[in-house]
Order: structure tokens, then C-alpha cells, then sequence
């Protein structure tokens, strides 16, 4: 679980997430024999009728096409050979344990915080007398096949079963923390501890005493740094941003609405080149600059803060009046206000924007290929002018794979967020 | 004596703590330490660039030291015009990529609701592979494919209607003739009488409730005088076909790849952000409306038309307009395939040092907040009008 809803030493306000909230259904199901189905749905008008073959023709011709290009036009030589840089960049070989290390405390507390999430939740509810309906046994495999695929595609292009392996027992560890962490649901408090924790021993184990320094990153390693450094950076600023946008000080909140438009009426590449030419100028010549990466994680924290921030003043704005009125009624101070009463229910109320607004940023990293980054699309676009694979035309494979990539997260993140939609009760249909 | 100091401490804490005070205080601490950092930075800027010797605006006025492809700029003229160029670049790509983007959004978006179960899969598979994508690399990947078409030595015309090259595509473009003043004076005349026809009609339809044709009438008295006056005026207009000569391209419109890469990419990427918005927007009008609609006999058409659509449009301009705009701000990519777009030329001069980083992108920045705010004005001005409309 995304524990973005946690809000230190308070559960109450936060309705458990595993509970699924039914939808009322008002029109009664009706069960069709397979002929009147496609009456129905594919020749139920002329016109209908037409749009049917024609798109059935497209459809064909295009799973032919793709069929064909996977299987025997395409030349997946050059993902096999470069598979690494695709990964990692020019991050060096003898230091990849660092990565697969840290890959499994990631693995490892990210089980054990999810279970002793979702565990304490359950518990919440049951105390509170609603039912919890518990996910079917296959039930990840529904939710998370587009990343489970790229994964299997990937390993499907290593040389050596080392990575396969290595990616199995990280799952399997994942599972047993998982598991571990559904039995003790007091662990639950404790995630905001643990995430930090987990930080700190990633950052140490990667670019520690005697790791690599982050300049060296690459491939979809930086890809995925950059989205989760993003997001960890901006959330906190875009909700004091909005916090400050919403101020009944006039000064702060004008500060705070020229922050957002600003760059909000910019694109992200000015914003790089802003990062990557003038932010050295504005350090005193004493000083050692930020390295490129720092100075685009600014921008990019920045950038991401101002979005957030709109979407946060989304879910302040749905707070009725009468949470407020009641919170000073009862003699809370105007921070406690905010903090334990309006804050909670807000950011309850955006989650689905959120995610989709991390989804953008996880996409928007691929722009740092403009200010020379290698992360994942540059190398794809580097390694089709490889000597050996020169005039080829191989961008079809390379660009094919890192979308597939791209896909694959940034599909998963959507059908989940559209799930906890679902499950919230939030957005156009929901019951609220 | 005690007593007063104490009362005069007592009413300076008051002070102290008086809301209104607090709240004078904290905002001049605000803007203080806002003040204080701008002041810290602009010091240490000044004290790094002491040495470079383009500081201030004149170099706005010098020689830009490069030529622009596709346009007549050549290297000796100034920055400033290089901007014009850059500007006018961008708002072709946007303008161009808004009209593609939004057509696509509603057709896709329509289709997702279709009938036909084959029809909603494609449409669905379409959004769903292209939203989840990086803008870029769809650009970069349509770049690399138009790179694939013929070199252009080698041109391949399709017909006498386009050639494709991978530096320009070509289409046969219409070419003033001899009397085309005369021609387009008529078509205006006439253009200004079938908006009169169109409008009686459906005044005559408001009063008697007959069905007004107002499109029928107004565009058939239109069509009939292009066609007439056409005729009459001995070809006013002519087409000029593109062809291929060694290593150019002679006639026609002629798009370069760059453009075409940067703006077809961005109208289909942003289409499925726009198709998701339309069938969100379609499913929040009732069911019932749609069951009233067919239960009172309307074709699919004719429910879409006058039942669906108007309703779901005050819900879809709004998250549109915002699609736009983050489409203005994504032609900026262009520096990816070489479209001499404003901020790729504003990075070259930056790059090539002719232009002071720092002003330079004060300059983009300001340029693109006038984009945005002409953007959101304009298609907020249309959205007032369909709210209005609605009551």
C-alpha cells in the first residue's frame, strides 16, 4: 500500500482501504445467450455493423503485424547485447550487488510494511464491525500483469540465469516479508520509521563507502530513481504549497499563487535548461555546485510540487465548511486544525489525482535525455547507432522495448489508483 | 507605581500576542525572507558573471550566427527575429496539433462508447497504449520511422498529390490564379449571405417549429456560388502539384519531418488524453437521458447530437482546455527532432553562446506564459459562451 494516506499517530479518520465498498447495482443483470451477445454488441445497427468489420479487419492486421515483428521480423539482438545498459547505465559490473542488495531491502520492508498495513486496517474494521472481503487467491496476478510481464520480458533477454534467479528469490522474499508482515499488524505504526530506514540503507548500500556515486547512474535504474526521489520530494512541498496557497495571509498566499502559475505556464525542458545552466550561477563561487543530477532533481521537485499542490488544493477545496466550524468549536489550534482534522480527509480525497500526477512525472523523466542524462529512452535511442548494429533500423526494437517498459508501470499505477478510486468511493460515479 | 508597570508590561504582551499583529508580522517575515534570498541570489549571480562579457539585453540585437532550416532566416539577421521565427513555429505546431488532437479525442472517445464491442476494444487499446507512454519517445519513434521514407534524392510521389521524402513531405496546395481577388471578395459575399440564410432559418423554425435545414440552405447557396463564380471567373484558383527534382522538392506545401514528427506525435498522444476525458464526460450525462432519448425515438446520431453531447461538453471543456495547454507547453520537445520551435532556439543560442543563459530563459519563460494565458483566455471565452448557451 501506498502508505501516502499515514498521517503519524492518527488511524481514525482514514477509512481502512481494503474494504470494497459494493456498488449498488440498479438495473438488474441480465444474462444473454452467445447469439443474442452478438446481436448486441456487434451487429446491433447497420452502421454498428460496419464499424465491427472495419475495426475487426484493423485489429487483425495489426496483431498480425505485431505478432510478426515479435516473432521473426525483429532483431532482438541488440536488446540481448545491451540488455545492461538498458538497466543500469554504466553503473560498474563489480559494484551490481549493490543493486540487487538494495533491491531486496526494498523488496523485503516494502513487504513487510504493505502486510502490516493492510493487516492493521482489516483490524480496524473488524472492530468496527464492517466486513472485509479479502483479495481471491490469483487475485495480484489480475492486478499486476502488465508489470509481471515486462519483468518476464526482460529476464526473457538475459544470457545467463543468474537475473532470473536472483529476480525469483526477490519475489519470493517479497512474499514471505509479505506474509511475515500480515502477522503483525502493530508494525503498522511504524512505516513512516521504516520507510526512512529503508532510505538510508538503500542510499548507503548503493553510493556508500565504496559504491557509486550517483553521477554514474543509468538505463532504467536513474528512471526509476529520479521518479522516487521526485515524488518523495515534491508530495511534502506541494502540500505545504497548497497549505500556503489556501492562507488567509494575503502575502503568503499571493507568494504561494505566483509559485504555481509560474511554473505551471512553463514547460519542463525550460525548467531543465534553467537547472542545468543557471542554477551553478546562483551558488557563491566558494561553493561546489550542485552535480547536473542534484541540480535536475531540484527543478524537477520544483515542477512537481506546483502540480501537487493544485491537485491538494483540489481536495482542500471539497472539505465542507462545517469540518472546520467543528474543529474550533471544540478548541483545536488552527495548525491542529489543519493537521488532525482537514489535512487527513483531503488527502484521502485526491489519492487518485496524486497517482496520477506521479504517473506524469514518472513518464516526464524521459525529458532528462534532453539535458544529457542516460537514462532509459536515451539509451534506447544510443545503442541503434552502435557500430554493429548501424543503419539498421532498429528503433523499432529499442523504442518498442523501453515503451513496453514505460507500459508496463505506468499502466500498473493506473489501474491501481483507478481501483483505489473504486474503493474510496471517490470520483464521477462513486457514492459519497 | 508597580501597578502601572505592571499594567503597561501586561498591555505589551497583549500586543505581542494580538492576532492581528501576529499575522501584520509573520507576512513581513515572509516577504522579508523572500526578499533576503532574491537579494543572496542575485548577488552571487552578479559575482559569477562578472566576467562574461554578454550581460543585459543588446544581445537581443546581435547576429544569431546560425541559419533556421525551413525558413528564409539566415545567420547575419538578429536574435530577436530568430524569437519571431521560433514563435511562430511553435504556434503552428500548436495550433495545428490542437485542432488534430481534439478531433481524434472525440472520435476515439466516441468509439469507446460504441456499439460495436470490436469498436470500443480498438478504441480502448489505443488509449490505453498511448496514455501511458512518454510524449517523447512517441515523438522520437515517429521521428526515427518518417527517417525511414526515401531519401530525398529519391523521392516517392503518391499520385500528383504528395511526395514523401524523409526531410519534407509535400501536398498539392491550392495557388492563387488570375482573378482570385475577385473570387475571394464573392466567396466573402457569399459566406456573409449563407450566415444570413442560416440564421432566418432558424428564426423561421424558432416561430413555426418546421425544421430549419439552416446547414442544408446555408451551405448549399454557399457551395452553389464557390461552384458558379468558380466557373465563371475561369479558374481562379489552381493547384500547384509537388515534384521531385535531384535532391528537392519543387511546388506543393512542403512540411519538414521535424514538424511533422513533433506535431503528430503530440496530437495523437494528447488525443488519448482527450478521448479519456470525452467518455468520462459522455458517461457522467444520466443513463436515463440516453434511455429517454431512444425511448422517444432518436437515431444513435441524432442522440449523440442533440441529447449526449451537449451535455457532456459543458463537463469535457474545462479538463480540454488544460489537455491544450499542456500541449502548447509540450512543443517544446521539438528540440528532440531538430523544429526549430522557439525553446530549441533558444538552447542553440544558448548553446552556441550567443545568448546569456539567464535572460534567455526569463525570455522562453515569459513567451510561454503568453501562450498559456492567450491559450486559457481564449478557450475559457468559448467555455463561458457554452455555459451560457446551456441555460
Amino acid at each position: 500500500m501506498e502508505p501516502l494516506l499515514d498521517v503519524p499517530n492518527f488511524a481514525a479518520t482514514s477509512e481502512p482501504l481494503p474494504i470494497p465498498s459494493p456498488e449498488p447495482s440498479g438495473r438488474p443483470e441480465v444474462r444473454l445467450t452467445p447469439r443474442q451477445w452478438v446481436r448486441q454488441n456487434l451487429f446491433a445497427t447497420p452502421f454498428g455493423s460496419l464499424l465491427t468489420i472495419v475495426f475487426g479487419l484493423a485489429l487483425a492486421y495489426a496483431t498480425y503485424r505485431l505478432a510478426w515483428f515479435v516473432l521473426v521480423s525483429s532483431n532482438w539482438e541488440i536488446v540481448r547485447r545491451n540488455l545492461r545498459l538498458f538497466m543500469i547505465g554504466r553503473f560498474p559490473f563489480d559494484e551490481v550487488w549493490r543493486l540487487w542488495a538494495s533491491l531486496y531491502v526494498v523488496a523485503g520492508l516494502g513487504g513487510l510494511l504493505s502486510g502490516a498495513t493492510v493487516a492493521s486496517a482489516e483490524q480496524l474494521a473488524l472492530a468496527a464491525g464492517r466486513e472485509v472481503t479479502r483479495p481471491g487467491r490469483w487475485d495480484w496476478l489480475r492486478r499486476y500483469w502488465p508489470a509481471l510481464m515486462a519483468v518476464g520480458v526482460i529476464l526473457s533477454q538475459t544470457r545467463t540465469w543468474t537475473p532470473t534467479l536472483l529476480t525469483l528469490a526477490g519475489i519470493a522474499l517479497l512474499a514471505a516479508s509479505r506474509w511475515l508482515g500480515r502477522q503483525a499488524p502493530g508494525l503498522a505504526r511504524f512505516v513512516w520509521l521504516g520507510l526512512l530506514v529503508g532510505v538510508i540503507v538503500v542510499v548507503q548500500l548503493i553510493a556508500g563507502p565504496g559504491g557509486v556515486g550517483w553521477d554514474d547512474w543509468g538505463g532504467l535504474h536513474l528512471t526509476l530513481f529520479v521518479t522516487v526521489a521526485g515524488i518523495a520530494l515534491s508530495f511534502p512541498l506541494g502540500v505545504l504549497v497548497a497549505l500556503g496557497r489556501r492562507s488567509s495571509l494575503p502575502a503568503l498566499r499571493w507568494m504561494n499563487v505566483g509559485f504555481i502559475e509560474l511554473i505551471r505556464g512553463v514547460p519542463l525542458v525550460t525548467l531543465l535548461f534553467l537547472g542545468h545552466y543557471v542554477i551553478p550561477l546562483f551558488f557563491p563561487n566558494t561553493f561546489q555546485p550542485p552535480s547536473p543530477l542534484a541540480r535536475a532533481l531540484i527543478v524537477i521537485t520544483l515542477f512537481e510540487s506546483a502540480y501537487v499542490a493544485e491537485t491538494v488544493r483540489g481536495g482542500l477545496q471539497s472539505i465542507p465548511r462545517g469540518q472546520y466550524e467543528a474543529a474550533q468549536a471544540l478548541g483545536l489550534a488552527p495548525w491542529k486544525v489543519t493537521r488532525l482534522i482537514v489535512l487527513p480527509q483531503a488527502l484521502r480525497a485526491v489519492i487518485p489525482a496524486m497517482v496520477g500526477q506521479f504517473i506524469s512525472l514518472f513518464k516526464d523523466t524521459s525529458l532528462l535525455q534532453i539535458i544529457g542524462f542516460v537514462e532509459l529512452l536515451e539509451v534506447s535511442e544510443n545503442v541503434i547507432s552502435q557500430p554493429t548494429f548501424l543503419g539498421q533500423r532498429l528503433h523499432t526494437v529499442t523504442f518498442g522495448f523501453a515503451a513496453l517498459i514505460y507500459w508496463a508501470g505506468a499502466y500498473t499505477m493506473s489501474r491501481e489508483s483507478r481501483r483505489l478510486e473504486h474503493r474510496l468511493g471517490l470520483g464521477l460515479g462513486g457514492r459519497r | 507605581m508597580p501597578e502601572v508597570e505592571e499594567r503597561q508590561s501586561r498591555k505589551v504582551l497583549a500586543l505581542l500576542f494580538n492576532v492581528r499583529i501576529l499575522r501584520i508580522v509573520g507576512q513581513l517575515v515572509a516577504i522579508g525572507v523572500l526578499l533576503g534570498v532574491a537579494v543572496y541570489l542575485s548577488d552571487n549571480y552578479q559575482a559569477n558573471t562578472r566576467q562574461s562579457t554578454r550581460t543585459g539585453w543588446s544581445f537581443l540585437d546581435e547576429p544569431t550566427g546560425f541559419n533556421i532550416a525551413y525558413s528564409d532566416f539566415r545567420a547575419g539577421q538578429p536574435v530577436r527575429d530568430a524569437l519571431w521565427v521560433g514563435i511562430r513555429n511553435t504556434a503552428a505546431s500548436a495550433v495545428v496539433g490542437m485542432v488534430l488532437a481534439v478531433t481524434i479525442g472525440v472520435v476515439v472517445g466516441v468509439l469507446r462508447l460504441s456499439r460495436s464491442w470490436v469498436a470500443r476494444k480498438a478504441a480502448t487499446i489505443y488509449v490505453e497504449l498511448l496514455r501511458n507512454v512518454p510524449v517523447l519517445l512517441i515523438i522520437l519513434f515517429t521521428a526515427a520511422w518518417l527517417r525511414t521514407l526515401p531519401r530525398i534524392e529519391s523521392a516517392r510521389s503518391i499520385g500528383s498529390v504528395a511526395v514523401v521524402s524523409n526531410r519534407e513531405l509535400a501536398m498539392m496546395s491550392p495557388v492563387a490564379g488570375d482573378n482570385f481577388g475577385v473570387y475571394a471578395l464573392v466567396l466573402a459575399v457569399a459566406a456573409a449571405a449563407a450566415l444570413g440564410l442560416a440564421t432566418w432559418r432558424t428564426r423561421v423554425s424558432d416561430r413555426t417549429g418546421e425544421p430549419h435545414h439552416r446547414v442544408l440552405w446555408g451551405g448549399g447557396v454557399f457551395l452553389l456560388v464557390a461552384v458558379a463564380s468558380y466557373l465563371v471567373l475561369d479558374s481562379p484558383l489552381t493547384w500547384s502539384h509537388p515534384k521531385t527534382g535531384d535532391a528537392s522538392i519543387a511546388g506543393g506545401a512542403s512540411l519538414d519531418i521535424g514538424y511533422v514528427a513533433l506535431t503528430g506525435a503530440l496530437a495523437i498522444y494528447h488525443g488519448s488524453h482527450i478521448a479519456e476525458i470525452v467518455r468520462g464526460s459522455i458517461q457522467s450525462v444520466p443513463y436515463g437521458q440516453t434511455e429517454a432519448a431512444t425511448a422517444i425515438g432518436l437515431s444513435d446520431f441524432q442522440r449523440l447530437r442533440f441529447v449526449t453531447l451537449p451535455q457532456a461538453f459543458r463537463v469535457a471543456v474545462p479538463p480540454t482546455i488544460n489537455q491544450c495547454l499542456s500541449l502548447t507547453k509540450n512543443t517544446s520537445l521539438g528540440i528532440a527532432v531538430a523544429y526549430s520551435d522557439v525553446s530549441s532556439l533558444g538552447f542553440r543560442l544558448i548553446g552556441s553562446s550567443r545568448a546569456p543563459a539567464l535572460q534567455m530563459i526569463v525570455i522562453l519563460m515569459v513567451i510561454y506564459l503568453v501562450f498559456s494565458l492567450t491559450t486559457s483566455l481564449l478557450l475559457n471565452m468559448v467555455n463561458r459562451r457554452l455555459q451560457l448557451v446551456e441555460r
